[in-house]
Parts: C-alpha cells; sequence; structure tokens
C-alpha cells in the first residue's frame, strides 16, 4: 500500500494518559510476609477492615471501599447479634411469639440474597457478594435500634416507651434504607432504580417491624 | 489498488430510470413493513371496531408471535435467560399496577398492558408485599382490638408470617398452572382463537392481587361492615381483570365448561380473600349500641297488656 508509506505521527503531539493499577494486587514478596506475621496482626488486619466499614455505614459518602474490598464477618456479627437479641421476647404456651434465632438469620441472609438477585436480574453491574457485604453492613443501623430499645424496655413497657421506640426505631429504618441505596443505586439502570430500590425499602422495613414488636416476658 | 476517483461518492440515478436503461437487470424490492398501530394510546383509538381485536388480540398476534420467538433464545440454565423475565421498567410496572387497579371495560389486561413481555418481577415483589402486610396488618388489628382488656398480653405473632407465605405464594403460583393445564387441554380439544402462556397467565394473577394490599391495610378499621365492603369492592376490581383475561380464552368453548371456568377462577380469588380476613384478622367484638330496642318492647308489652 503505497499511500500508507508517508504515514507518521509527528514527533509534537503529545501521547499520554493514565493507567490505574488496581490497588490491592499481591506481589510474591507480600504474600509470603503476611505468612510470616503474628496472628494479632492478621486479625487486626480484618479487624480494622470491618470497622472502617461500619464507619462507612454509618456516615454514608460515596465511596468505593464497602464495594471493593466485600467482606462478610461483618453482616455474620451484626445478624447474630441482631437475632440473639431479639430472644428472649415473649413465648407464650402458644408459641405465636416472636421470631427464632433461626427464622431472624434466615430472614436476613435469605431476603439479602433475593434482593441481590433481583437487582442482578433486573439488569445491575453490581456482583453478588458486594451486594450482600452491603446489604449485611447497613444492618448496623438496626441493631443500634435494637439495642436501644433492650435498653428502654428495662426502663418499662409503657406508652412513652413505645413512642421513643418507635421514633428510634423509625429513624434507624430510614438511615439503613438510606445508607443501603447510596451504596447501591449508582449499578443499576437509570430507569429501573425504584424498581431496585423498593425490595430493600420492604428488606429493611420487615427487620425493623420485628424489632418494633419485641416484647419482652 | 482502487483509484481515489473510485473512492468518491457517485450519484446513482433513479432507479426508474437506470431500470428504463437497462431493462433486464436483476432488481431487489424491500416493502417498508406495515406499520400496526400500538396499543398503548388505545383510548385514542374507535373504542367499536377496536374492541374485538383488543379481547382477541389477533390484531397484533403475528408481531407477538414474533417477539416471543426472538426474546428467550438463551437456553434456560443461563442466568441471561431468567433476566429476559425481568426486562421492564419502572413505568411499565406501575403502568401494569393501574391497569390491574382500573380495569378499562373491554380491555384486555394481558394484550394491553403484557404484550409478549411477561414479567415475574411483578407478580414476586407483589405476592411478597402482600404477605408482609396481611401479616402486620393483622397483628395491628388485633392489637387495637384486645386493646383495652386488662388479661391481654401482645404477641407479635411471627408464625402467621410463613402460613400467610404459603398460601399467597401458592395461589399465585400453582392456581396458575392449574389454569394454564386445563386452557391447554382445552385447546386441544375445541381451537380457541386466544391461548396464553403460563407466565402471562402468572403475570396476570400476580398484578391482580395488587389490590389486595391497600384492602389488607384497610381491614385494620375493626368494623364487620367496612371490612365485608372492602371485600367485595377489591373482588370485583380484581374479578373484573380475571375475567375479562379469561372470558376470550375459553367462550368458544362448550357455554357450561366456559361459565364454569370462569366461576372457579372467581369463586378461588373470593377464598383467598375471605380466608385471609377470617385467618389473620380476629373478628371485632363490638357491641351494637341499641339501648333504645328494650325501651320500646317494654312500652309496647305495656300498652298491649292495656
Amino acid at each position: 500500500f503505497p499511500g500508507l508509506a508517508d504515514v507518521s505521527i509527528s514527533q509534537d503531539i503529545p501521547v499520554e494518559g493514565e493507567i490505574t493499577v488496581p490497588v490491592g494486587s499481591h506481589s510474591p514478596d507480600e504474600d509470603y510476609s503476611t505468612l510470616d506475621e503474628p496472628v494479632k496482626d492478621t486479625i487486626m488486619r480484618d479487624l480494622k477492615a470491618v470497622g472502617k466499614k461500619f464507619v462507612h455505614v454509618m456516615y454514608p459518602r460515596k465511596s468505593s471501599a464497602l464495594l471493593r474490598d466485600w467482606d462478610l464477618w461483618g453482616p455474620l456479627v451484626l445478624c447474630v447479634s441482631l437475632a440473639l437479641m431479639l430472644q428472649g421476647g415473649s413465648a407464650d404456651s402458644k408459641d405465636d411469639g416472636g421470631p427464632q434465632f433461626a427464622e431472624v438469620f434466615v430472614i436476613i441472609w435469605f431476603g439479602a440474597v433475593v434482593i441481590t438477585l433481583n437487582s442482578k436480574l433486573l439488569g445491575g453491574t453490581i456482583s453478588f457478594f458486594q451486594s450482600l457485604c452491603v446489604l449485611g453492613y447497613c444492618v448496623l443501623p438496626l441493631t443500634v435500634a435494637m439495642l436501644v430499645c433492650r435498653l428502654v424496655l428495662l426502663a418499662g413497657a409503657g406508652t412513652v416507651s413505645f413512642i421513643i421506640r418507635l421514633i428510634v426505631v423509625g429513624a434507624m429504618f430510614g438511615w439503613s434504607t438510606l445508607a443501603s441505596t447510596a451504596f447501591l443505586a449508582d449499578s443499576q439502570p437509570p430507569n429501573r432504580k425504584a424498581l431496585v430500590v423498593y425490595p430493600i425499602f420492604l428488606f429493611y422495613f420487615v427487620i425493623s417491624w420485628m424489632i418494633l414488636t419485641f416484647t419482652p416476658q | 489498488m482502487a483509484t481515489a476517483d473510485d473512492l468518491k461518492f457517485q450519484e446513482f440515478d433513479d432507479a426508474a430510470n437506470l431500470l428504463a436503461a437497462n431493462p433486464d437487470a436483476t432488481t431487489i424490492s424491500i416493502d417498508e413493513p406495515v406499520e400496526i398501530p400500538k396499543n398503548q394510546h388505545s383510548r385514542l383509538q374507535e373504542p367499536g371496531r377496536e374492541e374485538d381485536d383488543e379481547l382477541l388480540g389477533t390484531d397484533d398476534s403475528d408481531k407477538t408471535e414474533l417477539l416471543a420467538g426472538q426474546k428467550k433464545s438463551a437456553p434456560f440454565w443461563t442466568f441471561e435467560y431468567y433476566q429476559t423475565f425481568f426486562d421492564v421498567d419502572t413505568y411499565q410496572v406501575l403502568d401494569r399496577i393501574k391497569g390491574s387497579v382500573f380495569p378499562v371495560p373491554g380491555k384486555n389486561f394481558v394484550r394491553l398492558y403484557i404484550r409478549s413481555n411477561p414479567d415475574l418481577y411483578g407478580p414476586f415483589w407483589i405476592c411478597a408485599t402482600l404477605v408482609f402486610t396481611i401479616a402486620v396488618s393483622g397483628n395491628l388489628s388485633n392489637f387495637f382490638i384486645h386493646l383495652g382488656k386488662p388479661t391481654y398480653h401482645y404477641v407479635p405473632e411471627f408464625r402467621k408470617v410463613s402460613i400467610a407465605a404459603t398460601t399467597i405464594y401458592a395461589y399465585a403460583w400453582l392456581v396458575p398452572l392449574a389454569l394454564w393445564g386445563f386452557l391447554m387441554w382445552r385447546n386441544s380439544k375445541v381451537m380457541n382463537i386466544v391461548s396464553y402462556s403460563f407466565l402471562e397467565i402468572v403475570c396476570v394473577y400476580g398484578y391482580s392481587l395488587f389490590i389486595y394490599i391497600p384492602t389488607a391495610m384497610l381491614w385494620i378499621i375493626p368494623q364487620k361492615v367496612v371490612r365485608w365492603v372492602l371485600v367485595v369492592f377489591s373482588l370485583c376490581l380484581s374479578g373484573s381483570v380475571l375475567v375479562m383475561t379469561f372470558w376470550p380464552a375459553v367462550r368458544d368453548d362448550n357455554r357450561r365448561i366456559a361459565v364454569a371456568t370462569v366461576a372457579a377462577i372467581l369463586l378461588l380469588h373470593a377464598l383467598l380473600a375471605v380466608g385471609c380476613l377470617a385467618y389473620f384478622f380476629d373478628a371485632p367484638e363490638l357491641d351494637i349500641p341499641a339501648p333504645i330496642i328494650p325501651a320500646h318492647n317494654g312500652t309496647t308489652v305495656v300498652t298491649k297488656s292495656h
């Protein structure tokens, strides 16, 4: 092709760009060194990661730390503590009382899986475990609300305590929903956002209902 | 090697002129496909002539068959196959919900709103919402009814959630399965013009359950009359959606079987509503305030004895 012989890039056009190296790439040296480190360091590193995510949930900003380095330790701890705190409720002989430990566990995990599947089926770009991680971590405000409710119920179970519990649970429910929506909404196609947000709303509503209707013996 | 002139844009003559110059040249003709009128703005069309077509769905049956053939081509073990059932936007879901709550007389829900794009999002999440609405409203209503009594100790009644879930999901999936099987069987005997796929039937049933969500919330009101009025009202609305959907599918059949099918559909729907009301909502034990009646009897007795 003689026509292309004199094609060349002039020297004074700068060729530039950006290459981002994904954070967290392991070199063989690093792997070797974490094997030798004391156990305390390993545990502290994981605990710090979990703690950092808790902070992200309480003050939701549009950061991608929660999404990138997902882990399921936080959701597990939150789920177990919430399920434990929901025990000791009014279990009559009719056995029509509050949810059992297994029921809370199943509702939280099965609900999170269904919501994740729903968002992926609707065309979301977030990965399965990232979504589970976000939904699990955003249960933190509701766990705090459960703690507050139990403390308030120690003081009494009248109308005033109910109103306090209602306000606290309502506020935490709003916080949870807003936090998880802030993290998850960007990965959805724009004309289906409401379809993805509504199941999250329902999920946290059910958990809030379980917390609010907890009555001690 | 192509010269520069060959690469320049060339004006071609009109087809007629070219053909006149060279009559034996091979020609290819591509016709514009006839535009089928969209049904989304059906209220702008003539209601008379279009009604039967709307109900039968014959005006766009070719197009819907084509669309159905194009869509679900992925094998059923891949994730993409199931994504085709969630191919709806927010406004489409809202439109379908609106169509189930305000049934337009004479317009078929499936043809008008679903249009060979049945989705599983609506049925699944409407059923989930209904389960929790019934459980929560039942709990709240029982709480308010028994509030003043000294022996009452509030229980969250969490068992009822699983019972509600089983009932509603069984209704929303098994009844369409049975109905679809029945329609397929009748189709093999009598040539029906209209036939629905299984997913379309699930879709209609799922969206027709939407009216029960506000109904369940209003059932908290502890008045028997109010509750039964609500039952009848919601039954009329969602029942009419179901009837208008399934009547065209059975009306070519034996008259008795057609009427029996539609009656069975309505009966099951009514059974669901009444059953939920009876099981999840305690009866309000309100005494009818009638102090006047004993006094009236007293006076009549007195006068009669005179």
